[in-house]
């Protein structure tokens, strides 16, 4: 079996009443793209905010590449290799494209302490950050404030992000809402080629993209997964079409 | 490479600066040079100040403690210099000096070192908390100068001879007017520095989204923390100048009207703009001496003038005439 990057165990998060995350446990291997669906409100997102750091679990693990991060921050997290694109994307928005990715160059290379040469004269900053961009198809926007980018142009920043970031694995939620049907089908694409880079922890509506994408699926419904396998398995599992993929029968 | 708006706005605010003060011997009003120092110094404070409110987001109301220990620092050395008496500090003692770049390098650490200690605790807070933290901890500052009877307590302090420059007689108007300019220049050009740097980008991508700057792996506590002490420092050593050009120290360089002054330059002039500062304290020590030249209420429209500039003209002079700024 292919080597485990990330893995949670047992996670459980309530909010009052509420039980957000009910003693999830998932893996992300290297290589694959591991999807996670249910309907709105399952608690795709904060379970996403939980591997992120965001948020804090009420008891389980987190394990990535090996160690476990429950008690890291956010940034410690990041710096470990967690690349994250926002369900409503999260960008500073008054910077151009090009400087939101520079950002993450930067704190690849190290140390944020640096205070006297400009940043927009520094190649070791401007070379990657642009090639990042150029990945996504962003090259030609980089000089865009954040703000001004389309919903789905801030998608794809959040990821050129995370790949300038060096991510050794990247948590997506929802990459594609807001892109158009031409924008959906060329970004299916670049996922696919980008799971040989790291694996990918996808929240995701589009059925379709999933279908095609995913390695493995899981379902999310109330907190808990009431299923997990390939494709095939979850398309003819009985209990994921009453759930939630709305089977008549 | 095109020369920005905003470039040539601040070329013409410095040469401004520097011609009021020959402007004023010229015309027979030497006058006016105090107010031009007035100007080069109290924007020196809001350069401070405009790193970590202007850069940061941190909307210090207490950066009035930097300033009057900047003060207190050039007061109790120049005292101490006068008597002959040496600083006692229990194990050792120093003595004291009436020259101005060892003054100004105390104040510094003196300023830095009290906003290490205040920023470790404020910026654990946010938003209204952060205001209130920091109004909290200089008006300590200022309480404590009051009841402290060894250097004027509520009275001040007064420095008889200002201090000295090497090779500057700084009694002269016009030469203690070219030192602060010098020094403001300077703190421009640090400013400038930090602004286009890689801590500038980590601080202001923090400012516009914190949740961003640590999911690149940039702590934002971390970067904050040292924004606030460069401002501080600044600051500090503005209130160093301050002290040498009234040749007087007293609380009131403590007080949350000081911190509230620094605020209203920089909106003014122009919030998180190089030049910001400084030409909102050409604005201000200019409405201050016309406007209280006609009245004593000058304050009051003082007071329209802001509301006019954060309902109609939010990105202060700089804004009003530069536009937005730009972020490369």
């Amino acid at each position: 079996m292919a080597e485990t990057i990330l893995e949670l165990r047992n996670l459980c998060k309530s909010f009052g009443a509420l039980k957000a995350t009910d003693d999830v446990s998932l893996d992300l291997r290297v290589g694959e793209i591991h999807a996670l669906i249910g309907p709105n409100g399952a608690g795709k997102s904060t379970l996403i905010h939980q591997i992120a750091g965001t948020l804090t679990p009420d008891t389980g693990t987190i394990e990535f590449l090996g160690r476990p991060i429950s008690q890291l921050g956010v940034a410690e997290r990041a710096r470990l290799g967690l690349g994250r694109s926002f369900q409503v994307s999260s960008l500073a928005s008054e910077f151009s494209a090009l400087r939101n990715v520079m950002l993450a160059v930067q704190s690849r290379q190290g140390s944020s302490f640096r205070f006297f040469k400009p940043v927009m004269r520094d190649r070791s900053l401007v070379e990657p950050a642009m090639a990042a961009l150029a990945r996504v198809g962003l090259k030609d926007r980089a000089d865009i404030p954040a703000a001004e980018l389309s919903h789905g142009e801030r998608r794809q920043l959040e990821i050129a992000i995370a790949l300038a970031l060096g991510s050794r694995a990247f948590l997506l939620d929802e990459p594609m809402a807001g892109m158009g049907p031409e924008g959906s089908r060329q970004f299916t694409g670049f996922l696919d080629a980008l799971r040989q880079e790291a694996p990918i922890l996808l929240v995701e509506h589009d059925m379709d993209a999933v279908f095609a994408l995913a390695d493995r699926i899981s379902v999310l419904v109330y907190g808990r997964i009431i299923a997990s396998g390939t494709v095939e398995e979850i398309r003819h599992n009985p209990e994921v079409r009453r759930a939630y993929l709305g089977d008549p029968q | 490479m095109t020369i920005s708006r905003e470039t040539i706005i601040n070329i013409v605010l410095a040469l401004l600066l520097l011609a009021i003060p020959y402007a004023a011997i010229q015309f027979g009003n030497p006058f006016y040079v105090t107010l031009a120092t007035r100007m080069a110094i109290l924007g020196l404070a809001a350069v401070g100040l405009n790193i970590a409110l202007g850069f940061g987001g941190l909307v210090s109301f207490g950066h009035a403690a930097f300033f009057g220990i900047g003060g207190y620092v050039a007061g109790i050395l120049a005292s101490h210099s006068l008597s002959g008496a040496p600083l006692n500090f229990g194990v050792f003692s120093v003595p004291g000096t009436n020259q101005m770049p060892v003054i100004w390098l105390v104040a510094l650490v003196a300023g830095g070192l009290l906003a290490a200690a205040i920023g470790a605790i404020s910026l654990r807070t946010s938003g209204v908390y952060f205001i209130m933290i920091t109004l909290a901890f200089a008006q300590m500052t200022y309480y404590f100068a009051i009841s402290w009877p060894a250097y004027g307590g509520e009275d001040g302090l007064s420095i008889l001879v200002r201090n000295q420059f090497p090779g500057v007689n700084t009694m002269v108007p016009l030469n203690y007017f070219l030192v602060c300019y010098g020094v403001l220049m300077v703190g421009l050009l640090v400013s400038a520095l930090i602004r286009d740097s890689r801590f500038g980008a980590a601080l202001q991508a923090a400012r516009q989204n914190e949740v961003r700057v640590a999911s690149v792996g940039i702590t934002p506590f971390r970067i904050r923390l040292v924004a606030f002490v460069i401002s501080g420092m600044i600051t500090a050593l503005a209130g160093a100048l301050y002290a040498d050009l009234n040749r007087f120290v007293s609380p009131s360089m403590l007080s949350w009207h000081m911190s509230g002054e620094f605020i209203v330059l920089i909106i003014l002039g122009g919030v998180g703009r190089l030049y910001g500062p400084v030409a909102g304290a050409m604005l201000f020590v200019m409405f201050e001496f016309l406007l209280g030249g006609m009245t004593e209420r000058w304050q009051f429209f003082l007071g329209l003038i802001l509301l006019g500039v954060v309902l109609f003209a939010r990105g202060g002079l700089i804004g009003l005439i530069a536009g937005k700024p730009r972020h490369g």
